[in-house]
């Protein structure tokens, strides 16, 4: 028997929310999680002495005990403790009190640390789950989308967070990238696209040239630390003086009494995309309310600075292309917060797209349309299908790679806007006799001092031979993979020896730091699995058999054949007997079976008397109703064997 | 890649540039059909398509698609196109981009007969900056400033013309199988990009200068 290939999943792990993906037939759809809500926010709870909590469950954590919530995780991947003073001062949960600077970051929660992978590790097992859930399969491979302008440390630890859920990343995908994908796939797009990605914590901006199918970003730029959030901070801290200054109360150190602002603030700012007035209205720790009407004229002047921060980005992007505003032919619009009006406004300024009688599209849903072009990419590593079958995207590098140099000047080795893979050669040499290490700086960025670029990694060549010095010539390979993922490989020339290189990221786990971090419910998954489809099988079967006890209640009951009563009455005593037993596959088939010899008898049922009200309904809700008398299409749950 | 197998096979360690085209070390190149030939080669070859094959598949895919991204960056682009065959040839000029990126233009010697001229427009821009610093403007010294730009980059293009006359005489040169006319147009090729560097970084320092 042929086995099936496992289903590669399309994942936006966001900052704000969470989606996982995958390409139903032609189409890209998102998976619902439990409660049949299509965004999993990127919140985790971990309550003292019990499993943690993701998603909407974690967030009444918020207002109970912010101290053990965590979320916009996703703003602190990658990053040391020194870069993300102005953040912490507004998230509830604190940092390990033994941090040094350039040292991955910890969070302290209770008596528990952990790193930021390790939480989004958790948002996306949450993910994985609801996958699995779906499907009734396993699920270990994924496609996750990062912030096109994210650096190589940033992508390493989504990569890690990754590996940690139990999931082979098969492929980072930037998000505005997945975007534009999700876009042209139904469309026989051609020209220029440009794709403005304005999410919860990041922006993007990207710019795509559109080919019989090929996705060719030509240029990108961003800033990963500007969003949503910050619209929400200013508010906050407006707010937060508001109140001082009628109240006279400091709650800036009142965790639970921020969260309620915060919850308030956010509600406001969403009304405003749709009303000219909103209110913030929050009730504050003296159960005081407090309450302040905003417009939206007021909104768009408090929040210009921060959207204004996201023009020059695209007037670079722009720029490195090597192309005129007037030659982008269409503007897509990404990320939650690109539903504020002042955004359409800006894009349409900044791209002179009203002057082209032209409009940024906002068709698919910009929570949804990274996830689904994510799928897209998963589908395309699967082998394609006929809807993406000509696809293919190539992407580039946002940020150039460079060396420290004598003086501490920095020598760009790939730049921005390569199309990766990309690779380079370089040639280093010993500067004493005998010297047998050569260290090497690895920065990326844009500035001309290593001071002032992003330090990525120490590698410390190893094993050269001694020599005169200056005589021996190391050649380095550097490559930055599908991924945007730097990869080095050295070789001394002159003896042909394989060098060895130790890697020390600046802001980065290792391998080994990674590999204790794997969620050890992963060391179980398959077992975990196979006891979640247990009991599944058994509630179903549960299900079906309390239906048939039921069932001579009803008076299609009595126009069965005496041969079709005898035969349910014992399938479903074969079930029972069976459904005591741990053999999930035995279970599964008989209760195909009884649902099969009931068949008839709902299709009595049906034809007994259909009501017109309860049409549409799912099976499950019309089953239950079937003791209050004659109702639904099929009252019994389906039986889904699909197993192997 | 393999004819017969279809698979990716190891990139090979001496395949310059133009031979990963399939094309000879000519420099007028056609650069429409380049990029068609770019899109061929990467759906043959990106590691999307490799992503459920073995390991070593997808380490050969990976050496061979940024060896064709390396190629197709540095031939569609003039002036990175007309270096590289010189350093092929034997005849390497520092990389203007990278010249550009790092900052150091002033390891280049100024052109003799350039030698007047950039003295005084380094006096000028001194003054510029000088003004800048002191938040003046001196509007005179700024259309002057505009002025030598203008001239500079007038200069940049007739230099281009002048290359691509150039790469026509070392194309006839390839096709004739002529070594010793080729050496010639090398050293021309090697004079003109020293040259339009060096024009480039006054036009970069002019920009700095006047703050555009």
């Amino acid at each position: 028997m042929v086995q099936q290939e496992e289903r590669i999943v399309g994942i936006d792990l966001g900052t704000t929310n969470s989606l996982v993906a995958y390409m139903q037939d032609e189409q890209p759809v998102v998976i619902p999680g439990e409660d049949g809500s299509p965004l999993v926010p990127s919140v985790v709870a971990i309550p003292a002495a019990r499993q943690p909590v993701v998603g909407n469950p974690a967030r009444k954590f918020l207002i109970e005990s912010p101290e053990r919530v965590v979320y916009s995780a996703k703003r602190l991947m990658g990053r040391g403790v020194e870069d993300v003073q102005e953040e912490l001062k507004l998230f509830p949960f604190r940092m390990a009190s033994d941090l040094a600077p350039g040292e991955v970051i910890r969070l302290q929660i209770g008596e528990e640390q952990f790193t930021p992978p390790e939480i989004s590790a958790l948002v996306l097992r949450q993910l994985k789950r609801n996958a699995e859930r779906y499907f009734g399969a396993p699920v270990t491979k994924a496609v996750i989308t990062v912030p096109a302008y994210f650096n190589d440390a940033q992508r390493q630890a989504t990569k890690d967070a990754g590996r940690m859920a139990g999931l082979e990343v098969l492929r980072l995908v930037n998000e505005p990238t997945a975007a534009a994908l999700a876009y042209g796939l139904d469309r026989n797009k051609e020209g220029i696209v440009a794709v403005y990605d304005l999410g919860g914590g990041t922006f993007d901006i990207s710019i795509l040239k559109l080919h019989e199918g090929i996705f060719e970003v030509i240029a990108t730029n961003g800033d990963t630390h500007l969003g949503g959030d910050d619209i929400d901070n200013l508010l906050i801290a407006i707010a937060l003086d508001d109140i001082q200054g009628e109240t006279g109360m400091e709650l800036r150190q009142n965790g639970a009494a921020i969260q309620a602002i915060r919850k308030a603030v956010i509600e406001a700012k969403i009304a405003l995309s749709s009303q000219e007035t909103a209110r913030i209205s929050v009730d504050l720790p003296n159960m005081e309310p407090y309450r302040r009407e905003i417009t939206r004229e007021q909104f768009n002047q408090l929040i210009q600075p921060i959207l204004a921060r996201t023009v020059e980005p695209c007037l670079t992007a722009i720029k490195d292309a090597g192309i005129q505003p007037e030659q982008i032919d269409e503007v897509v619009l990404v990320g939650g917060s690109t539903r504020i009006p002042a955004v359409w406004q800006l894009t349409s300024d900044v791209f002179q797209l009203a002057a082209r009688g032209k409009k940024p599209h906002r068709e698919l849903n910009p929570d949804e349309v990274v996830a689904l072009g994510a799928a897209v990419q998963a589908n395309i590593l699967e082998g394609g299908s006929k809807a993406t079958q000509d696809m293919l995207l190539l992407d580039v590098t946002p940020l150039s790679l460079g060396i420290e140099a004598l003086g501490g000047v920095v020598a760009k080795i790939i730049q921005r806007n390569s199309t990766i893979p990309a690779s380079a050669t370089e040639h280093f040499t010993t500067g004493v006799d005998g010297q047998t290490n050569v260290a090497i700086h690895v920065l990326q960025g844009e500035r001309e001092l290593a001071k002032d670029c992003r330090s990525l990694a120490r590698f410390d060549l190893k094993g050269i031979p001694p020599m005169a010095a200056g005589l021996p010539r190391i050649e380095v390979k550097f490559l930055i993979d599908a991924n945007g993922i730097l990869q080095v490989k050295a070789r001394e020339q002159r003896s042909g020896q394989e060098a060895q290189i130790e890697v020390k990221p600046t802001y980065g786990l290792t391998d080994e730091q990674v590999e204790s971090m794997i969620l050890e419910s992963f060391d179980h998954a398959e077992e975990d699995f196979r006891e979640r489809q247990l009991i599944e099988a058994r509630n179903e079967a549960e299900n079906l058999i309390a239906h048939v006890e039921k069932a001579p209640t009803h008076a299609a009951w009595k126009q069965l054949t005496d041969e079709e009563r005898r035969q349910i009455i014992m399938l479903a005593d074969d079930l029972r007997v069976l459904n005591q037993s741990d053999d999930r596959h035995a279970i599964r088939a008989a209760t195909e079976a009884l649902d099969k010899a009931t068949g008839r008898f709902a299709e009595l049922m049906m034809d007994a008397a259909v009501s017109d009200a309860l049409r549409g309904q799912t099976m499950e809700s019309a089953g239950e109703r079937l003791g209050e008398g004659p109702s639904a299409p099929h009252p019994f749950a389906p039986a889904e064997i699909n197993e192997k | 890649m393999c004819a017969e197998c279809g698979k990716v096979q190891p990139a090979s360690a001496v395949q310059d540039y133009f031979a990963v085209f399939g094309l000879p070390r000519k420099l007028a190149i056609d650069t429409a059909g380049l990029e068609r030939s770019f899109y061929k080669l990467s759906r043959k070859l990106h590691p999307d398509v490799y992503a459920r094959a073995s390991a070593e598949e997808q380490q050969w895919s990976l050496e061979q698609t940024s060896l064709l991204n390396d190629a197709y960056r540095t031939l569609k682009n003039p002036v990175a196109r007309t270096e590289y065959l010189l350093k092929l040839e034997g005849k390497p000029v520092a990389s203007e981009e990278q010249a550009a990126q790092d900052g150091k233009p002033k390891d280049s010697r100024a052109p003799v007969d350039m030698l007047e001229e950039v003295f005084e427009l380094n006096m000028q821009l001194e003054e510029m900056r000088m003004n800048r610093k002191m938040g003046e403007d001196d509007p005179a010294l700024r259309g002057d400033l505009e002025k030598a730009r203008q001239q500079f980059e007038g200069q940049l293009t007739a230099l281009d013309e002048e290359l691509k006359t150039q790469w026509q005489q070392w194309d006839a040169a390839v096709d004739a199988g002529a070594t010793d006319g080729a050496e010639q147009v090398k050293d021309k090729m090697f004079a003109l990009l020293d040259r339009r560097r060096y024009i480039r970084n006054l036009v970069r320092d002019v920009n700095d200068a006047l703050g555009a």
